[in-house]
């Protein structure tokens, strides 16, 4: 605590009151928190000094130089948004009108009946972070079943913390298999059985973070079918979409298929990738409800729940969705980009492993190419991964999560040659 | 079908945004505006500032601009120069690596960071706030855990001014620990300022008591027009050796309030502890949106740090400020010339975007039925919303409007 008030000789500052004599802080007692696992592989690559590093940590996209990557599609924008000269004035809490349809309407796909009937409530969030908060804090507050979310394991690290913060339980669900590399298939539909009723569900719509493995449409069939004699409520978390297969309706399947069976979900958005804004924080959180009604209440209680957290959103990334979204000459061109994003991961996934293997590794790598997105879990464990790092300057989480999109043909070799190295 | 949600009421909206929205829906020739905080010109329209205007234009002709991930606490040279707007370029806490700043999501993203981090990490539970205050600061602490909601007095209705008694009064009741949100200037919805010794006389309560102050910075330049000026109560309580928080926005006096750009400066009395908070803070960020935005920022680092945008950007909040004050000494005189009952100086006394008018709730009824003159229910009106077209509407509806409903003892 503060300690006692001296006197100090008025003399000694320009102010005319007692000057609290400097000792002890309020925060003194405050711990160094752990470092951030992914950030920290960023910050380690930039003092490297090595001529060959390669960071496969962050998941920002990079081109074939692996340089960032201003989309063409949005870069138009800009330039057309510019001609508008638009204010700077508030926004509506939730977003624009216009960003929310256009997000809800990419997911669920043109004329879908839902965003027709008004069934959706959504709002415009920090980037995916924010969106998966509100839905952690509306989740909170309002659900009546089971406060309690469920995550495969593994997930992206920060959905633990994000959904602690918002004040809900967080529990685990079988997913990767690190014998195969692949979907643990069964262990997860056993995992999901047994998840208490009217628990959440958290589900990657696509190019799982970290492992890159997704369930097949007849596996994301079954799961569907369990989450709702269980009646769990599925919530998705759509990061990538279009930029894992590089087609934005076959990315947003599983999403579209729950909601076919009946499922009312909550799905998060992120624009950060599939457009390239990650700095711009355009996302969205949206809740498919059963009715018009339903969908206005709680459309109500979101803008409660944002109101005491920023007041309302950034607009510069929204705008620029909006304006893509919104222009069918830019949309077509924003599709062609993305799936030029999604192009070059497939085809470094199919170098890194034809060099694996003119390498002469024997090892099993075709999880590279079955993985899909931007991430891909190589089953390389921690000691092997300091290898990496610490004799080849390449940069990677502790749980062998490289992002391919680091990867370049002209990086590709060396690449393969210090996982060779490290593996066998 | 039936829905997990069916229990979910419709929330009460909030009385600024629904009034503004009946503004817009209203279709009346002489409408007047004088709800939202947002800066308007004399064609009463939104000002993009021209600095920030030719600051985006370059922004958008540099190809090495791109839009990549922040770091988790912001872009740095937007905040260090934040924090020296804020404290002063040559200030001690500064130079002696004792203050830093974080990016946040304006203002409110701000106090809602101090707010989490004072709650969560140092464990406070109470919290001060005045009466009246921003509407959205109770809800943002309560957001943040915070357990133990109090009120000090502030707004003395017989005067029109500051209640100080009351206030010292109050936070010399105040348990120890206690966050303390102060109003940097320009008190919102008030404009009623302490003056320089009252300030001194607040911080003498503070520092007994233990208490620990938060202040809310959000129109540095926009009240008298100086920055240096608007600064002077957070930069005496840093000179006093206090610790404490100012929470930034940017959103008025730069006129960029979608982009939300703010900052949160923290001051604190030894270098050791800043790297453990910053590791807090970085955490609390990650948790609820992983990095802030990037435009907004950028536009304001680049004023900030370049000399002749610098020197451009004072010359708009002056040319803002002073408008505001024409506009209070145009009121204030137009309603003595008419003979209004009660008094009115109180017009010119207070200060920046805000005035409590006194009005009482059955005059805003009869402004807002009979003459489509906006306000919110307290009486709060933005001065913003005046114009040299509509003063004369205005000042006359006030004086018929209190002639007719007549006074009571606020005004």
């Amino acid at each position: 605590m503060l300690p006692t008030a001296r006197i100090g000789a008025s003399g000694l500052t320009r102010s005319s009151g007692p000057v609290i004599q400097r000792a002890a802080s309020w925060w003194s007692q405050v711990e160094m928190g752990p470092p951030d696992a992914i950030l920290g592989v960023t910050e380690a690559f930039k003092k490297d000094t090595n001529p060959k590093k390669i960071n496969l940590g962050v998941g920002a996209y990079r081109d074939d130089n692996g340089k960032p990557f201003v989309l063409p599609s949005v870069l138009k924008a800009e330039e057309q948004m510019r001609a508008k000269k638009l204010d700077h004035e508030y926004g509506p809490i939730g977003g624009t009108a216009e960003f929310c349809k256009h997000s809800i309407t990419l997911a669920l796909g043109d004329s879908n009946e839902h965003v027709a009937n008004g069934l959706n409530s959504t709002v415009q969030g920090i980037s995916g972070t924010g969106a998966l908060r509100i839905g952690g804090a509306f989740l909170q507050k309002f659900f009546p079943g089971n406060k309690t979310v469920y995550l495969p394991t593994p997930s992206w690290g920060n959905h633990t913390p994000i959904f602690k913060h918002s004040g809900l339980d967080v529990k685990q669900y079988r997913y990767y298999d690190p014998k195969t590399c692949g979907f643990d298939f069964q262990g997860a539909l056993q995992d999901i059985a047994k998840i208490p009723e009217k628990s959440v569900i958290l589900l990657h719509a696509c190019a799982h973070n970290p492992t890159g493995v997704d369930p097949k449409p007849e596996q994301w069939a079954e799961i569907s079918k369990v989450i709702k004699d269980k009646q769990l409520f599925p919530f998705f978390d759509m990061a990538y979409q279009g930029f894992a297969s590089g087609d934005v309706s076959k990315d947003a399947a599983a999403v579209r298929l729950f909601l076919k069976d009946g499922h009312q979900i909550a799905l998060a958005q992120s624009f950060a990738k599939n457009m390239g804004l990650y700095g711009e924080r355009a996302g969205a959180f949206s809740l498919i409800t059963s009715s018009k009604d339903d969908a206005d209440r709680t459309l109500s209680q979101l803008k409660i729940i944002i109101r005491p957290m920023y007041s309302n959103p950034p607009v510069h990334g929204a705008r620029i969705v909006s304006e893509i979204l919104g222009d069918a000459n830019l949309k077509s061109i924003w599709l062609k980009d993305v799936k030029e994003m999604a192009e070059r991961i497939i085809s470094m996934r199919t170098m890194l492993r034809d060099n694996l293997a003119k390498e002469g590794s024997s090892r099993n790598w075709q999880h590279i190419t079955d993985q899909i997105g931007m991430f891909c879990f190589t089953g390389m464990n921690p000691a092997q991964v300091e290898q990496l790092t610490s004799k080849y300057s390449v940069y990677l989480t502790k749980d062998g999560r490289i992002s391919i999109a680091g990867v370049t043909s002209q990086n590709v070799g060396y690449l393969a040659h210090a996982m060779h190295q490290v593996t066998k | 079908m039936t829905s997990r949600f069916s229990e979910v009421t419709t929330g009460p909206p909030i009385e600024v945004f629904a009034l503004n929205k009946a503004f817009l829906d209203d279709t009346n020739p002489n409408k007047v505006n004088l709800g939202v905080g947002a800066y308007r010109t004399d064609d009463c329209k939104p000002w993009v500032l021209p600095v920030v205007r030719k600051t985006e234009q370059a922004m958008a002709n540099n190809e090495a601009l791109n839009h990549e991930y922040l770091p988790v606490l912001g872009l740095d040279p937007f905040s260090t120069a934040a924090t020296r707007m804020l404290l002063g370029k040559d200030n001690k806490a500064i130079a002696e690596g004792r203050a830093f700043g974080i990016q946040t999501l304006s203002g409110t993203g701000s106090l809602r960071m101090a707010a989490e981090f004072l709650g969560r990490i140092l464990k406070y539970k109470t919290f001060y706030y005045s009466v009246p205050t921003w509407e959205n600061h109770h809800l943002i602490f309560v957001s943040a855990g915070f357990t133990e909601p109090k009120t000090y007095r502030y707004w003395k209705a017989e005067t029109r001014g500051l209640d100080l008694d009351g206030m010292l009064e109050d936070l010399r009741n105040a348990p120890e620990n206690s966050v303390i949100i102060l109003h940097s200037c320009a008190h919102n919805p008030t404009g009623v300022d302490p003056t320089p010794d009252q300030w001194k006389q607040i911080a003498d309560v503070v520092q007994e008591k233990k208490l620990f102050p938060l202040f809310d910075c959000a129109y540095q330049g926009f009240a008298s027009g100086d920055l240096e000026k608007d600064a002077f109560a957070i930069r005496y309580f840093v000179e006093r050796g206090f610790e404490l928080v100012g929470c930034q926005s940017f959103a008025k006096n730069f006129g960029l309030y979608n982009e939300r750009a703010g900052n949160l400066t923290v001051v604190v009395n030894e270098t050791k502890v800043v790297a453990p908070s910053k590791s807090q803070l970085t955490l609390l960020v990650r948790g609820m949106y992983s990095n802030p935005p990037n435009h907004g920022a950028s536009v304001v680092s680049t004023v900030l740090n370049t000399p002749e945008l610098y020197e451009e950007w004072k010359g708009c909040i002056k040319t803002m400020a002073d408008r505001i004050i024409s506009m209070r000494q145009g009121l204030r005189e137009r309603l003595e010339k008419l003979g209004t009952p009660g008094t009115w100086e109180h017009i010119t006394n207070q200060i920046g975007m805000f005035s409590y008018t006194g009005l009482n709730q059955k005059h805003v009824e009869t402004l807002v039925n009979e003459y489509h003159i906006y306000l919110l229910k307290s009486g709060r009106i933005n001065m913003c919303g005046l114009t040299s077209k509509n003063i004369d509407y205005v000042a006359n509806a006030i004086f018929e409007t209190v002639s007719k409903v007549g006074l009571d003892s606020s005004l």
